[in-house]
């Protein structure tokens, strides 16, 4: 139960773009139509589902000091962590451009780019940051890849009717993307502090 | 014999528009749409944004230049690990030199500092010029592109720091207090409390994240209402 809690929070409450403006970069570049979105949100829910139960065991079987080497040496956390994703991207990478080139070429220089997309470093330290063991590391993964790829489908699904408005030329685009993601940033804001731990428990 | 002359030019007209195209044309966050998380992040305040640039600036050019020096050896298989390998490095001397000399500003600072790691517009340089350019070049890019991030940086921390809290540099050594209700302790250059200001508060939604969103928005929709050949016609 307290996994289902960890996952509809971290999809829903504590949304990395909406909540958190986590991976803003590419949530703005790669949501002009509902089909590269959800290429990229599956790649993200793939790359976050994988490297936060991963960087969960290195961090505790390596890095701390219970760990093989029986020393402290989380200051190597950064450059660790990062190795691990840019690897799960590269194999991503490489997966995506056998399956389907055409996608591969969508995306662009994003697919690359989701090494430094802030949500997968952040989904990594703010799990070690909540302590969470590993069967929670693993929904926390999943859950903040979902909410991201659910936040960029219903954005770009919002951009590819907005293209019909009449909006002021110069505001076309990128600068009425910025204030779209401002108003479901504010939206998303009503949902914090919500906490579902007392309704599983009761269910 | 002009065009060996040509070529070790240092710095020509294809230099200096490395250096001028990211201000404008080519600014990484307006138009190439990269390095927005630590631009919503750390523009509560003036001064925090520019300590940002500064950092951001050091470890772009640095990673620009050795990864330029280097790029025909990286195997393209392993090319991002190497790159965030010398990016990390950087970002660690960063924060090692800040936490020496300015423990402040390191503790005010210090999360995003690190996150100058996964921040896109370093990364995405590396892509799309150090690879494929000379070391000299690769710099200037870098200093240019540091230079547009910093100035859309700046902007959002004055609108934001001006009318959320009515004080400009706040925390650095020129502190300006510019509207705002004056007492003992603070004296303000537009006193609200009486006067031709006094319909005036100080807007709390600009303290919150949220609000560089539309910040940067209305930046972009003046730029290229300037700038016309950056209207998205698609």
């Amino acid at each position: 139960m307290e996994l289902v809690n960890i996952f509809v929070k971290s999809a829903f409450i504590e949304n990395m773009v909406l909540a958190y403006f986590l991976g803003m970069c590419s949530f703005l570049a790669v949501s002009k139509s509902v089909k590269t979105a959800l290429g990229l949100g599956m790649a993200v829910i793939f790359v976050l589902g994988i490297t936060v139960p991963i960087n969960w065991l290195i961090n505790h079987y390596l890095l701390s000091e219970n760990g093989l080497f029986h020393m402290d040496l989380t200051f190597l956390r950064f450059i660790i962590f990062i190795a691990v994703i840019a690897s799960m991207v590269q194999l991503v990478e490489m997966v995506v451009e056998k399956v389907s080139p055409a996608l591969y070429n969508a995306l662009g220089i994003f697919l690359p780019l989701i090494t430094v997309n802030c949500a997968i470093l952040g989904g990594s330290l703010f799990m070690i940051s909540r302590e969470y063991n590993l069967p929670e590391s693993v929904a926390y993964g999943l859950g903040g890849g979902f909410g991201w790829f659910l936040a960029i489908v219903a954005f770009a699904a919002i951009r590819e009717k907005i293209k019909y408005s009449n909006i002021p030329a110069p505001l076309r685009g990128l600068g009425i993307a910025f204030i779209l993601t401002g108003l479901m940033g504010l939206a998303f804001m009503s949902l914090a502090g919500i906490d579902f731990t007392a309704f599983l428990a009761s269910k | 014999m002009t065009t060996t002359k040509q070529k070790s030019k240092l710095f020509g007209p294809k230099e200096r528009r490395l250096l001028i195209d990211p201000l404008n044309d080519n600014n990484p966050i307006t138009v190439q749409i990269l390095g927005i998380c630590s631009a919503l992040a750390v523009t509560s305040l003036v001064y925090k944004a520019v300590v940002m640039a500064v950092a951001v600036m050091f470890v772009i050019a640095l990673s620009n230049l050795i990864t330029a020096l280097v790029r025909n050896y990286i195997p393209s298989q392993v090319r991002m690990i190497a790159q965030l390998v010398i990016i990390a490095t950087l970002v660690t001397i960063v924060e090692l030199t800040l936490k020496a000399n300015n423990y402040a500003i390191y503790k005010e600072l210090s999360v995003f500092i690190g996150l100058i790691i996964t921040n896109c517009i370093v990364m995405g340089r590396l892509e799309a010029f150090a690879m494929s350019n000379s070391p000299w070049r690769s710099f200037l890019d870098g200093i240019g592109n540091s230079l547009g991030y910093g100035i859309i940086l700046v902007i959002v921390g004055i609108v934001r720091e001006l009318f959320g809290r009515g004080t400009l540099f706040a925390g650095s050594p020129i502190q300006l207090n510019i509207i705002g209700k004056s007492n003992e302790s603070v004296q303000y250059l537009i006193d609200t409390s009486h006067g031709w200001m006094s319909w005036y508060t100080n807007n709390g939604l600009l303290a919150l994240p949220v609000s560089s969103l539309f910040i940067i928005g209305i930046i972009v929709w003046i730029q290229r209402s300037y700038n016309r050949k950056l209207v998205d016609v698609s």
